[in-house]
C-alpha cells in the first residue's frame, strides 16, 4: 500500500522488526544473545516511539521515547549484563518444550493476536492502527517465552520483553499514556528488575541454582 | 516476442553461463581473504572445468542410464532457470514459460536426479549424501515457495517478470514483510548451495558432506557438468534474491537497448556485494550439526510465513 505516508511505512516497518526480535528471542538459548536481542528490541520500540511523536506532533512522546532508549537500551540491558557476571550464569539454558515447536505456537499465537485486532484496527483512527497486532502478538510471544524457559534469567527477559510489547500496544492505540504514567512504569520496571536480581541471589544461596523448578515444592524436601 | 526480446534472452543466459564460475570464483576469494589464507584464482573454478572436460571418463560397471543421464539434467535445468529468472531484463520469452512456483519445481527435478544418481551405485556415502540432501531440501521448499507467495501477495503475480516490474517500478515504498522474506531467502539459499552453516563446500571428510558426497562416484565430464551446474545455482539463488529484493537496474519490458546495456554492469556490481556478503556470512557462522538444520530451516519456513502474515495485516 504505498499510498500510506512514510512516517507510517517507518512505524509498520519497526513494528515488524519488533515482532522479528520477539522471534528471535523465543528462539535463542544463550543468555548473552538474549540480552543483546532484548537491547535491540528496545532500540526498535524507541525509534517507533520517536517517528510517532514526529508524525502526529505529540511532544510528551518524544520524552517517552528518550526515557525507553535510556532504560531498555542501556541501564536495563547493564544490569543484566552485571547480573550473570556475577551470578556466573552464561550457560546455554534448555526450554520446557523444544525449539521448532515454541515457533509453531509462537506462529498460531501472531494468527491469533492478528485476528483479534483487526476488528479492533478498524474502529481506531490513529496512524499507528494497524501495528496493533504486532503489538499483542509480541506481548503473546515474551508471554510464551516465560511459560518455556526454566530459568530465572530468561523469565526476566521474558517479562521485561512483556513490557516492551505492553509499552508498544499502548503507543499504537492511543499514541502512549501521560507521561506520569509513563515515568511511573519505567520506574517500576528498573525497580522490579533491581528486586528480581535481589531474588536471584537469594534464589541460589537457597537451592545452589536458578532453575525455577524448585520453586514448586512446598516444603523442603527431606 | 520482438527480437530485442529474443536478443536480451540470449545474452542473460550467456552471461549466466559464462559468469556463474566467476561467481562461485570471488565467493571462494573473499572467503579466503576473510580467513587470512592466500587466496586462489578468481578463475580457478574455470581452469577446474576445463581441466575436468580434457580428461576422460570413468564410470562404474553396475552404473544405470539414470546415472549416465543426471549431470545432462541437473545442468540443463540449472540453465533453463537461468533462462527464466530475470536478471538483465524482464521481458524474457522464455520466462512465461514458468513461472515462480515451477522454478521451484526445476529445482527440485535437479535435486531428485542427482540424489537418484548418488543411490545408484549403492555406495554407502552416496546413499548417505543423498538422504541428507533430500533431508535439507524438503525443508528448504516449503520456506522458497513461502518468500516467493510473500513476493507473488504483493504484486498479485506468481510470474517472476511481473514481480521485478512490479517492486522496481513502484512509488518508493517500505515493505516490512519483505525483510522478513529476505531473512528467510537467505536462511534457505545457504541450505540449497551447500553453504556454511548447514553444509561445507571445500570439506573432504566424508562424515559432514552433504553434497560433496553425492558427487564422489563421478568423474571427468560429468563432473564438470555438475560442478558447473552447482555454480550455477549458486547464481541462480542470488539472481532470485536481487531481484526480488533489489530489483533496481533490471531493464523493464518498455525499454531499450540501453538499458539492457546497464543493467549488466549493474548486476555485476550487485552480484560482486552479494558474493562479498556470502563469504562474510559463511566466516562469522560455524558449521550447525546436521540435527540443527531442521531447527534452521523451521525459523526460515516460520519467518516467510511471518512476513505473509505482516502483508496480510499492515497491506504493504
Amino acid at each position: 500500500m504505498s499510498n500510506l505516508p512514510l512516517s507510517a511505512q517507518l512505524i509498520n516497518l519497526f513494528a515488524a522488526v519488533l515482532l522479528l526480535l520477539a522471534f528471535a528471542m523465543l528462539a535463542q538459548r544463550r543468555v548473552l544473545t538474549l540480552i543483546n536481542l532484548f537491547a535491540a528490541q528496545g532500540f526498535a520500540l524507541a525509534c517507533s516511539t520517536a517517528i510517532v511523536a514526529y508524525a502526529t506532533h505529540q511532544p510528551h512522546l518524544y520524552g517517552s521515547s528518550v526515557l525507553t532508549l535510556l532504560l531498555k537500551v542501556f541501564v536495563l540491558p547493564w544490569l543484566l549484563h552485571r547480573l550473570i557476571n556475577q551470578l556466573d550464569v552464561r550457560w546455554e539454558f534448555e526450554t520446557l518444550i523444544n525449539v521448532p515447536t515454541t515457533m509453531i505456537i509462537g506462529i498460531v499465537l501472531v494468527v491469533f493476536a492478528f485476528n483479534l485486532a483487526v476488528p479492533i484496527s478498524q474502529l481506531a483512527s490513529t496512524v499507528t492502527r494497524s501495528t496493533l497486532g504486532i503489538a499483542m502478538a509480541s506481548v503473546l510471544l515474551a508471554f510464551l517465552m516465560m511459560i518455556t524457559r526454566r530459568k530465572a534469567i530468561p523469565q526476566v527477559i521474558g517479562f521485561l520483553a512483556m513490557e516492551n510489547g505492553l509499552f508498544f500496544a499502548a503507543t499504537s492505540a492511543t499514541y502512549g499514556m501521560p507521561m506520569v504514567v509513563e515515568l511511573g512504569i519505567a520506574l517500576d520496571v528498573l525497580v522490579g528488575m533491581l528486586i528480581l536480581g535481589v531474588f536471584f541471589f537469594q534464589i541460589r544461596e537457597q537451592f545452589d541454582s536458578l532453575d525455577l523448578k524448585h520453586l514448586e515444592k512446598l516444603k523442603e524436601g527431606e | 516476442m520482438t527480437a530485442a526480446s529474443f536478443v536480451s534472452q540470449l545474452l542473460q543466459l550467456a552471461i549466466a553461463l559464462l559468469l556463474a564460475p566467476l561467481l562461485l570464483g570471488w565467493v571462494n576469494q573473499c572467503r579466503a581473504w576473510l580467513q587470512n589464507k592466500s587466496a586462489p584464482s578468481l578463475l580457478l573454478p574455470y581452469r577446474t572445468i576445463r581441466k575436468l572436460f580434457h580428461k576422460d571418463a570413468v564410470v562404474a560397471e553396475n552404473a544405470s542410464p539414470i546415472f549416465r543421464i543426471t549431470p545432462y539434467i541437473v545442468f540443463s535445468a540449472m540453465a533453463l532457470a537461468a533462462a527464466i529468472v530475470p536478471s538483465l531484463a524482464t521481458d524474457l520469452p522464455f520466462a512465461v514459460a514458468a513461472d515462480a512456483i515451477a522454478l521451484v519445481g526445476l529445482f527440485a527435478l535437479a535435486r531428485v536426479f542427482i540424489a537418484l544418481a548418488a543411490m545408484d551405485l549403492g555406495t554407502a556415502f552416496g546413499s548417505m549424501g543423498a538422504r541428507r540432501e533430500m533431508f535439507v531440501g524438503f525443508l528448504a521448499e516449503p520456506a522458497l515457495l513461502m518468500v516467493l507467495f510473500t513476493a507473488s501477495l504483493i504484486s498479485g503475480s506468481t510470474l517472476l517478470p511481473t514481480i521485478v516490474e512490479t517492486l522496481a517500478h513502484r512509488e518508493i515504498a517500505i515493505y516490512p514483510s519483505l525483510a522478513f522474506a529476505g531473512v528467510a531467502f537467505t536462511m534457505v539459499s545457504l541450505a540449497e548451495n551447500a553453504r556454511i552453516p548447514v553444509d561445507n563446500p571445500a570439506t573432504h571428510l566424508e562424515l559432514t558432506m552433504i553434497h560433496e558426497a553425492m558427487l564422489l562416484e563421478y568423474s571427468a565430464r560429468h563432473l564438470a557438468l555438475i560442478e558447473w551446474a552447482s555454480a550455477l545455482k549458486l547464481f541462480n539463488y542470488s539472481c532470485i534474491g536481487l531481484a526480488l529484493f533489489f530489483p533496481y537496474g533490471i531493464a523493464g519490458a518498455s525499454e531499450d537497448w540501453l538499458a539492457i546495456l546497464v543493467a549488466t554492469p549493474v548486476l555485476i556490481g550487485k552480484l560482486v556485494i552479494g558474493g562479498f556478503s556470502l563469504a562474510l556470512i559463511e566466516t562469522l557462522s560455524a558449521k550447525m550439526r546436521i540435527f540443527r538444520a531442521p531447527e534452521f530451516l523451521g525459523t526460515a519456513f516460520l519467518l516467510a510465513v511471518l512476513g505473509m502474515l505482516v502483508n496480510l495485516l499492515l497491506g504493504s
